[in-house]
């Protein structure tokens, strides 16, 4: 991936009339984002300024500016092709995207310039939209493999094999994955379900710090929503944050967020409480439509 | 079908024609030309002065122009002497479970070779005790030979001399393993040539393993054949690992006949020499067989290897199965070549064949010659080739969970390779396979 930071930082937010309108409604948007309070509190897990990120010759993030305090989950909605998954593949490290311009960090490290395999041992993990299937390496030596991979960057011990099944034990029944699904290459002939369940189990064995969810409620029925949201919500913690992207507010009913974030044409363009979803919900995308400008 | 064009000669192929020819003429003198095995040697040396080295002309060595690698003509290895052989036995495999028969640069080492530990109903002879003794068995050295002309395997009939003739009797279900192990030790480089010819009574079962290595960095050229027989009801396992140094030619030939409802399940891994090519001739004798061919080859540097394979479904109701993997680096060459013909009688013939390969970079190379040639009209036959690269999407996945680039692509060339490796069914020999290829991917991985 090729990057360029700082480079013509134009701060573009605030140029187009988002910022700091008290009115309510698609015209009249707020920025920037987020409850004062927990600003001062806690220190900034994630910041985001500026950032502009391209797919070939498609610019998808343009001057996307966003802040995740250390504890907090926050949520981003938007509709299709407002750039939601590309800013999760853009903070995990997709090599086919491209930062053409302004920063990222994590506990204040630049995480743009590190090989995603970096990112994840600095404790950033994305759950996928879509998780892969990998035909041949089995579950169960994926997670182990995975566990230890970032043990070994941490410069800490790797884990030994009863401890690893212990902890496996221990996690896995929550979550419904079974003996079977442990056994079988990673997420081979897993349903929607099971493989959104799947990530969540990575995501406790691996203790990330930033739990970034991609549309983690798509292609879910209700059940395996709670299951889901049971297992992502026990994650959350004080030294944890969390992304949480959806198109619906229907997730947020479970995963309740700190701060939500509206995301349009590749930038934030309206954040507030967990209230907004609920408006979302009732108003629809549809004045984000248009142009904001 | 081939151009009959013949180029001028090589000084390989004058040095060969010269060797042979000396040794005929010497075998000669002996008096051990007569009979048929003399033949053989003959015809062999005539067809060598008329076709030459197999070449791109031909065929079916398209691919593998053995005129155009072969550039001379080592000499013939002699006896080995006893620290020779307590150095090859020192380097073959070590497969802890098996009987070890070992041929130390094409001649067998009687001593060093474990014949009393072979299991009971299983009996072995070198080949020159069994000429001695006129065994039926060395009356089958031979008879499986392809009608057409083989080059590799020409050379191989000309050269008899060392080998040696094994027999399971009927009914016998052999205790464990028996390891065929050839080394070549030699710092200087030879040649070797070996002739077996396994005869597995009907309803009899038995595991089989050869494995090929030898010094690294010489330039040696190793030639292999074996003719092996299937009894009625019978099942063979057959494990090959090819890990020759990487300065050698390894010429394989297998030869074998299926009686009716026989079993044969052949594996070879192939990581060794530079230049390598190994022939299967399958031919069904009886209804209801079941013949499975796999294997996985993994190359780097400018190593080439060519599987080659010729499965005869001559008679009905018979059942094959191939499937290769074939993992380039660097400028790595790799060729898979299978035919399956389906004669007119064999109805219900059930044969699939799948060669899959990965490229790792831009310099390595994949031909895939999959034929089939069908007379029957009641069959069910399949074949397919892919030539990839790692999946990027499956890569991401692996390095967002915080595997390093080089692990994840090991898991998933592992993962890639694992799908033939399954079909081995003894599990120590599935697993001594499995550290090889890891050995493999790690050396390539650091």
């Amino acid at each position: 991936m090729r990057q360029r930071h700082g480079v013509d930082a134009r701060h573009k937010a605030g140029h187009d009339g988002f910022q700091n309108d008290a009115g309510r409604g698609p015209a009249a948007l707020t920025f920037p984002p987020g409850p004062a309070v927990a600003h001062q509190r806690t220190q900034h897990m994630l910041e985001i300024k500026n950032l502009h990120a391209r797919i070939g010759d498609n610019e998808i993030l343009k001057g996307l500016t966003l802040t995740v305090p250390t504890g907090e989950v926050h949520a981003i909605m938007g509709p299709n092709g407002s750039g939601k998954s590309t800013l999760s593949y853009v903070l995990s490290g997709k090599p086919d995207y491209e930062v053409t311009e302004g920063t990222a960090t994590f506990n204040g490290q630049d995480i743009l310039s590190l090989a995603p395999e970096e990112r994840a041992a600095a404790g950033v993990f994305l759950a996928f939209q879509y998780p892969i299937e990998i035909p041949g390496v089995a579950n169960m030596q994926f997670l182990r493999a995975a566990m230890n991979a970032q043990k070994k960057a941490r410069g800490e011990e790797e884990i030994s094999t009863p401890d690893f099944l212990k902890l496996v034990r221990a996690k896995a029944p929550d979550l419904g994955i079974t003996q079977d699904m442990l056994r079988r290459g990673v997420n081979v002939g897993f349903s929607g379900g099971e493989k959104k369940r799947n990530e969540i189990l990575q995501m406790a064995l691996l203790e990330p710090k930033l739990c970034i969810l991609d549309e983690t409620d798509s292609g879910l029925d209700i059940d395996a929503l709670k299951v889901v949201a049971q297992g992502v919500n026990a994650l959350r913690a004080p030294d944890r944050a969390m992304l949480v992207i959806t198109h619906y507010q229907r997730l947020l009913d479970h995963i309740v967020p700190d701060v939500v974030h509206v995301m349009h044409k590749g930038r934030i363009v309206r954040s507030g409480g967990a209230e907004l979803a609920l408006e979302l919900e009732e108003s629809g995308y549809a004045a984000y439509g248009q142009d904001a400008a | 079908m081939n151009i009959p064009v013949r180029p001028a000669r090589t000084p390989a192929e004058d040095a060969i024609a010269a060797t042979l020819q000396a040794r005929l003429a010497v075998a000669a003198g002996q008096g051990d030309l007569d009979g048929r095995l003399g033949e053989l040697s003959a015809d062999a040396l005539e067809a060598f002065r008329a076709h030459g080295l197999p070449n791109r002309r031909v065929e079916e060595w398209k691919y593998t122009d053995l005129r155009a690698a072969v550039r001379d003509f080592p000499p013939l290895a002699g006896s080995p002497g006893t620290a020779a052989e307590a150095e090859a036995a020192s380097q073959a495999l070590d497969v802890p479970h098996a009987a070890r028969l070992l041929f130390v640069s094409g001649a067998l080492a009687r001593g060093a070779s474990d014949f009393a530990g072979l299991p009971a109903g299983v009996s072995a002879l070198p080949l020159d005790a069994a000429k001695a003794a006129h065994d039926p068995l060395v009356d089958r050295i031979g008879s499986l030979q392809p009608d057409r002309y083989d080059g590799a395997l020409a050379l191989n009939t000309g050269f008899l001399g060392e080998g040696l003739v094994m027999k399971v009797d009927a009914g016998t279900r052999a205790a464990k393993p028996v390891h065929l192990a050839y080394v070549f030790p030699a710092e200087e480089a030879v040649a070797g040539f070996t002739r077996t010819v396994v005869v597995v009574g009907d309803g009899a079962e038995l595991t089989l393993v050869e494995s090929f290595t030898g010094r690294e960095g010489v330039a040696y050229q190793a030639n292999h054949a074996m003719e092996l027989v299937v009894g009625d009801g019978a099942t063979v396992n057959l494990v090959r690992l090819q890990e020759e140094g990487a300065a050698a030619l390894h010429l394989g030939t297998l030869m074998v006949e299926l009686g009716r409802a026989a079993k044969l399940n052949v594996f070879s891994l192939v990581q060794g020499a530079a230049l390598s090519r190994h022939s299967v001739y399958g031919r069904f004798q009886g209804t209801g067989t079941n013949l499975g061919v796999r294997g996985a080859t993994l190359l780097k540097g400018r190593q080439h290897a060519d599987t080659t394979m010729f499965i005869d479904h001559a008679v009905a109701g018979c059942e094959s199965r191939e499937l290769f993997k074939t993992v380039l680096s660097d400028e790595a060459h790799g060729v898979f070549q299978g035919k399956i013909v389906v004669r007119r009688d064999a109805q219900k013939t059930d044969g699939r064949m799948m060669s899959q390969s990965l490229l790792l970079s831009d310099g390595a190379e994949m031909d895939n010659k999959p034929e089939l040639e069908i007379f029957a009209d009641d069959v069910q036959c399949g074949h397919g080739a892919t030539v990839g690269t790692l999946d990027d999407k499956m890569l991401f996945y692996l390095r967002s969970r915080g595997l390093p680039l080089k692990e994840a692509e090991r898991l998933l060339i592992q993962a890639f390779v694992g799908e033939a490796v399954e079909f081995v069914e003894d599990e120590a020999l599935r697993e001594i396979l499995i550290a090889r290829m890891v050995a493999w991917l790690e050396k390539r991985a650091a």
